[in-house]
């Protein structure tokens, strides 16, 4: 079976209303071939949690600018792990100081990507961890002859 | 799909919901197995198409059309269909942006779909999206989508209520006119109604009801106003698709609607596989060969099919 393409909720939480990034990355993930749930500003960590339960994403794609990652980012992954979305791939871009980058990433971020980064980069980055997890769970269905 | 995964579907468990969602869209084995296991549970719901073009005000009046089912205690699906690029095969899916107050209610379930573009696939997909929510209880499944493009209008048209939106203010074009799907409508909203022009608008959406023949104990839809941001009109408009329904209801039309869905599903789905069970046994290169015929004027397009199918 033909793998469907990659379905990425894009999301911004915190209160700052500027979206401008987010729909940035959304648009070139769309033209990377990415299906792009696109939610906008200020989502609560239930919100983006229940967003990504519905719309079976692979990825989750948060973007930041208020600095609150500090408290939203343990929220949002604690969220995402009561729904049982431990699988999904975690990115954030935005202002993250680079001090902060090791503990993001320790919460299970895969991808941080600061303000320089390319478009293209952050999608051959979904891609290639997409490709390995895909990977990965067709060994286990081939292992356990589920395929 | 084994008896606990849809136990756990039937009782409305959004993981299954999304995965089986999932599965129906992608197709192929899995999906039959699941449509197998789920289609005596379906049936249940009132399935009702939102169409028009983008921009008209569809998402936030589903928002609105939903606070209003979820008042009354019934559950809501919604499927929201946005086109695939056809240049990367990716695509923006952003309808549930103007469904944020729907958030946290686990009576309501979301979904966003993009059109994919296979062959019938959309089509297809949609319609077992909705038969996956339907299963799971929810008991009024709307589906959004962009009115332009045949599959599109088919999907929302294949719905029990068809309510085609519309927005004034671009200029003479009526765009549900000129996109011909006043035809499916059986309500037809003038949404943006703060906005001027309004009462243009419906004056020529009334014109144009008129000039259709109208047997006895037709359905007139009507043609009503609503501001989606505030709400105005949206209980009024729910209040004309229950009456909808209950003259389906009343005229035995529910049935009808559904076989007339059952048919087209049909041909498309032997119109999918005989394509697809056809070029299983052809090869690729044999395809380029008639290509080249083609090209060289040997043969014509027609000719070629025929060796293919004959
Ligand atoms: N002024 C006004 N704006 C509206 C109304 N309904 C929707 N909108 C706005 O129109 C834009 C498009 O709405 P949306 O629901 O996304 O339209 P869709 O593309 O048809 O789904 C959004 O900015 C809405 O806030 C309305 O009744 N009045
Ligand atoms: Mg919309």
């Amino acid at each position: 079976m033909a793998d469907r393409p990659i379905r990425v909720l894009v999301a911004k939480p915190g209160l700052d209303g500027h979206d401008r990034g987010a729909k940035v990355v959304a648009r070139a993930l769309r033209d990377a071939g990415m299906e792009v749930i696109y939610t906008g500003i200020r989502q609560t960590p239930e919100m983006i949690a229940e967003a990504a339960l519905q719309e079976d994403v692979d990825v989750v794609g948060l973007s930041i600018l208020s600095g609150a990652h500090r408290d939203l980012f343990p929220r949002i992954v604690a969220q995402l792990k009561q729904k049982q979305l431990d699988d999904v791939l975690l990115v954030c871009g935005g202002i993250i100081p680079d001090d902060d980058i090791p503990a993001v990433k320790q919460m299970g971020f895969a991808g941080v990507f600061g303000p320089g980064t390319s478009t293209q980069d952050i999608a051959a980055f979904i891609r290639e961890q997409i490709a390995q997890k895909r990977g990965a769970r067709a060994v286990i269905r081939l292992r356990s002859g589920q395929a | 799909m084994n008896p606990e995964a849809v136990a756990q579907l039937r009782a409305g468990n959004p993981r299954v919901v999304a995965r089986a969602i999932s599965a129906v869209e992608r197709g192929g084995a899995e999906a039959r197995e699941i449509i197998a296991a789920i289609f005596r549970h379906t049936g249940r719901a009132h399935i009702i198409g939102v169409t028009g073009a983008p921009g008209t005000g569809k998402s936030t009046l589903v928002n609105e059309f939903a606070k209003h089912y979820r008042q009354r205690g019934q559950r809501v699906g919604i499927v929201a269909v946005d086109p695939t690029s056809p240049f990367s095969g990716g695509a923006i899916l952003g309808d549930r942006l103007r469904m944020q107050d729907l958030s946290g209610d686990s009576g309501v379930f979301i979904r966003s779909m993009a059109t994919r573009g296979a062959f019938g696939g959309l089509a297809a997909a949609t319609s077992d999206a909705v038969k996956v929510l339907d299963a799971a209880g929810f008991e009024i499944v709307l589906v959004e989508t962009v009115g332009a493009g045949q599959n599109e209008v088919e999907i929302a048209a294949n719905a029990h209520t068809t309510i085609v939106v519309e927005a004034p203010g671009m200029g003479d074009d009526i765009q549900a006119i000129k996109a011909g799907i006043m035809e499916i409508a059986d309500v037809l909203i003038v949404n943006k109604a703060d906005h001027d022009e309004v009462s243009a608008t419906i004056a020529a959406l009334e014109m144009n009801l008129n000039l259709k023949p109208k047997a006895e104990n037709d359905w007139r839809p009507p043609v009503l106003k609503t501001i989606a941001t505030t709400g105005e009109g949206v209980a009024d408009a729910v209040a004309w698709i229950g009456k909808h329904r209950a003259y389906l209801e009343a005229n035995n039309l529910m049935q009808a609607r559904e076989r007339a869905r059952f048919r087209a599903e049909l041909e498309m789905v032997v119109q999918r596989e005989m394509m697809a069970r056809l070029l299983r046994g052809v090869n690729g290169t044999k395809i380029e060969r008639l290509v080249e015929q083609i090209a060289a004027r040997k043969m014509d397009v027609y000719q070629a099919a025929e060796t293919l199918i004959g």
